[in-house]
């Protein structure tokens, strides 16, 4: 069914659960589970993605795909062909020295190329710039604005992103009405996620949400919310991301059209993206009545979900409390999710954190558990099993004791009474004891002072 | 001689009542210079005199008698006569001379000192520190020669008598420095942590201009102390702490503060590497006794935060989890610490398990309540004590004329109390 590219020692998903999310290859290329046990399918992996974060994605994959060669070609392969559609040719120089002539005489430097383009970026700077002049001294703020924005498109599209942004937030003080702003601001956001500074993100998705709420459509909405979504993931902040995640399809206009909406932001983000992003996140830390209210009950994230279906039941399992096979499926996904550039660096949080919360949540309903049962129902040895709870009671979020000689978990809540009367006793003699060195100190500070007073003339 | 003789039928005469006393005082501090030179002929005059009616008078020659150089025989008679003054002499007359009295003691201290047995100055020290003080708070400047000896003559338990008493009037700071340390020092030594923790923190925060060096030595002790008890160390001072003391102890106790980081980690093994590579430097402050504590106190740490999360576990486990070498090892050390009532727990030899129980108290004996109420009662004393103390400085016109010459400067609710007249 999807074997285009059939890896030599990928993990292999079982059929019938793959079969059960998806009718049989009927769907649109795009709506194609993506994100799935199966090695990563780069070609359509990509197609999601247009515009340069296509690019560095492929980079990405390439760069950590590990002893994948046939991956790593393919995705340098397919990065070549799409910046020779570009104009950035310091990408173009990165590329291919990295595919360092493996992919045969039609992908080696072509400096011609190279240098075709550098001429002509250098007249149409040119041009630009005289063009930006001619506008300022006529002082016509809608062609400022315009030259602005044509340099900072300009820098973009030859990778210079720091300048890039330096000319999109000069245009805010041409900007007069709000739609300007709005473009501004979705301009500054692009180049931002680019270069990874997302405290930039944050403060300009803020700065386009205090508009007049009218003036925002539910697309730009939407867009918004994304990125601000995935500037609290890059800040590791789980809960508040997943939120921004849930609410991208909240508008009630968009019921239908969901996952039509978020192709529009096909140069940072896909649907699936935000569905995956969304759930791991809302797993990672909604509590259980968050998770049923949010994710599991709203329709508009229910679109999204559809598109990874394997996260869907993933989260399914979770709340159903199907453990292991929960688990199954988080480590099926691994191998792709590290190849995403953004929750890259967060896996193994996540995962830590929504492995804890399963284990939390087994032990949550029960007076005594037994260790044995559970370790089968997580699929880990009893030992293992022992240490990981081991670190929770240390950590303070389960409140119970191993009897490690009948495996038996015990809950335990501590006795307040004795507590109370413990805490009582001590505040008591340390008060005593403050207080006695305190009147101490008192009376040497006042012997020091008489003995100075004493001392002058 | 002549002079001395005149001088003993004054003494003699002279001793009964107070004013006559006062009178003889001032005779006594007139004649005080000529009786030096004649140290040597003077201990027969003191067969004269009666140390309970003419104790003044016998204060100040026996002062005279042993400030010139002693030999080591006649040290013997001399600790002997000083320490039958002591236990003789009547306390009122002796307070009107204290830097006398105090000097006869540190003689006797010396004495005993120089004949290697300090033993024999203890009994002595403690009852002249009984007739010096002017109430059980008031800390003299024999305090800290007192448990001085008793250190080197191993009293412990008389020492810890005289700890017992709180401190709240100071002579000199100085001594309060001493006393703190030394009897930080005695705390240790038998081991009540707690007293120990809070007379050497006395010294490490206690006001001065400067940093000393006892306050150096209490603060390495402390930083000791502090993990046998407490299992960490913070190196934060309060906030009350001179400057001069936040400045500058941490430089002087480097290799103290990296143990204490050292026994952070929880590695028992890297603990005791710490302790072989550095063993001079504490050898050197005469704290090795000390810091092997601190490395067999980790252990129990660890033991302790197994009580946590386990209800039962293996002898086998606990070694492992701990770094210990054996079961058998395992075995001994939570022995040990049931003993010592530091945990609750049984031990099942058949099976090799150790079965953690909770803390049996339940807060409803007699006993119990009878401690929370004295605990109340000393609690309410003190309260008392400060606002008293709160109210004294109120009046005191020292601080009356500076707040009001601040008032302008602050402008807060507190100086309203102030009376104008104080402004300048």
């Amino acid at each position: 069914m999807e074997g285009e590219d059939e890896p030599s020692g990928g993990p292999m998903i079982d059929e019938e659960i793959y079969a059960n999310g998806i009718g049989a290859g009927e769907e649109e290329k795009r709506s194609r589970p993506i994100i799935s046990g199966e090695q990563l399918d780069v070609e359509a992996y990509a197609s999601l993605y247009t515009g340069r974060t296509k690019i560095t994605r492929l980079l990405f994959i390439a760069d950590h795909c590990g002893n994948n060669q046939a991956m790593q070609l393919e995705a340098l392969r397919m990065a070549y062909d799409e910046i020779k559609k570009g104009e950035n040719t310091q990408l173009f120089r990165e590329v291919v020295q990295k595919i360092d002539g493996r992919l045969g005489p039609n992908y080696t430097m072509d400096s011609a190329w190279c240098d075709t383009v550098d001429r002509r970026a250098e007249q149409k700077k040119e041009k630009l710039e005289n063009e930006l002049n001619a506008y300022r001294t006529n002082l016509i703020k809608e062609s400022i604005r315009m030259g602005y924005n044509d340099f900072g498109d300009f820098y973009y599209a030859h990778g210079a992103l720091g300048d890039a942004f330096k000319h999109y937030v000069r245009t805010r003080d041409y900007c007069t009405t709000s739609k300007h702003i709005i473009h501004m601001c979705m301009s500054a956001i692009l180049v931002s996620i680019e270069m990874g500074q997302f405290t930039h993100v944050t403060s300009y998705v803020s700065k386009a949400e205090q508009l007049p709420d009218n003036n925002l459509d539910a697309i730009t909405a939407a867009k918004l919310r994304c990125a601000a979504g995935l500037a609290h993931l890059e800040a590791k902040k789980y809960k508040l991301a997943a939120r921004k995640f849930k609410r991208t399809g909240a508008t009630p206009h968009f019921l239908e059209t969901g996952p039509e909406l978020a192709n529009h932001y096909n140069e940072i983000i896909a649907p699936q993206d935000v569905a995956t992003y969304g759930g791991l996140c809302a797993l990672a830390s909604f509590d259980r009545t968050e998770l049923k209210n949010k994710v599991i009950d709203n329709l508009n994230f229910r679109n999204f979900l559809e598109l990874v279906p394997e996260v869907r039941e993933l989260i399914n399992d979770f709340y159903s409390s199907h453990y292991a096979s929960c688990l199954d499926y988080l480590g099926n996904l691994k191998a792709n999710l590290l190849l995403d550039i953004h929750l890259h660096d967060h896996v193994e949080t996540l995962y830590d954190q929504i492995r804890n919360k399963a284990l939390i949540q087994y032990t949550h309903p029960f007076v005594s558990v037994d260790l044995r049962i559970m370790a089968n129902a997580f699929k880990t040895s009893v030992g293992g099993l022992e240490k990981e709870l081991e670190a929770l009671i240390t950590d303070n979020q389960i409140q119970a004791r191993i009897d490690s000689h009948n495996k038996i978990l015990y809950a335990r809540h501590a006795d307040q009474r004795n507590a109370t009367f413990q805490r009582v006793l001590q505040t008591g003699s340390e008060f005593d004891r403050d207080v006695r060195s305190m009147l101490l100190r008192a009376n040497l500070i006042k012997y020091e002072f008489n003995l100075r007073a004493s001392r002058k003339p | 001689m002549d002079s001395v003789e005149a001088l003993v039928t004054q003494i003699q005469g002279l001793s009964s009542t107070a004013g006559d006393v006062s009178r003889l005082h001032i005779i006594l501090k007139q004649s005080d210079d000529s009786l030096h030179p004649e140290s040597t002929r003077l201990f027969p005059a003191l067969d004269q005199l009666d140390p309970s009616k003419h104790s003044l008078g016998y204060l100040y020659i026996l002062e005279a008698c042993s400030s010139g150089p002693v030999s080591k025989e006649r040290a013997s008679s001399l600790v002997l006569t000083i320490s039958r003054f002591i236990s003789s002499c009547a306390a009122e007359q002796v307070r009107l001379a204290t830097e006398k009295f105090v000097s006869v003691c540190k003689r006797l201290k010396d004495q005993a000192l120089l004949l290697e047995a300090p033993m024999r100055g203890v009994a002595p020290m403690l009852t002249a520190i009984r007739k010096l003080q002017t109430s059980s708070e008031h800390l003299t400047a024999l305090h800290p020669e007192f448990l001085l000896l008793c250190l080197l003559a191993k009293c412990y338990k008389t020492g810890l008598s005289v700890l017992h008493d709180d401190i709240s009037e100071v002579d000199q700071p100085r001594d309060l420095f001493l006393y703190s340390y030394y009897g930080g020092m005695i705390c240790i030594g038998q081991k009540k942590f707690r007293k120990a923790l809070e007379l050497l923190h006395n010294v490490v925060t206690a006001p001065m201009s400067s940093i000393n060096a006892i306050a150096v030595e209490a603060y390495k002790k402390y930083i000791l102390v502090s993990l046998i008890h407490h299992g960490q160390f913070s190196t934060n001072l309060p906030k009350y702490t001179s400057s001069a003391a936040q400045r500058n102890l941490k430089n002087f106790c480097q290799p103290y503060i990296e143990l204490a980081n050292s026994y952070g980690t929880g590695k028992v093994t890297e603990l005791e590497i710490y302790v072989q590579t550095n063993r001079e430097k504490f050898e050197s402050d005469n704290n090795l006794g000390l810091v092997k504590q601190v490395v067999a106190s980790m252990y129990k740490r660890n033991i302790q935060r197994l009580t946590q999360t386990y209800l039962t576990l293996s002898l086998q486990d606990i070694a492992s989890t701990v770094q210990l070498n054996s079961a058998k090892e395992a075995e001994m050390h939570v022995l040990q610490m049931i003993q010592d009532g530091e945990i609750y727990a049984t031990i099942n030899q058949k099976d090799g398990m150790v079965r953690f129980l909770e803390d049996p108290e339940q807060y409803k004996t007699c006993e119990m309540i009878e401690h929370i109420d004295s605990s109340i009662q000393r609690i309410m004393a003190l309260s008392r004590k400060l606002t008293a103390m709160d109210e004294n400085i109120s009046c005191d016109p020292l601080y009356l004329s500076k707040a009001g010459r601040e008032r302008p400067r602050f402008d807060l609710d507190d100086y309203d109390s102030v009376p104008q007249k104080f402004n300048i």
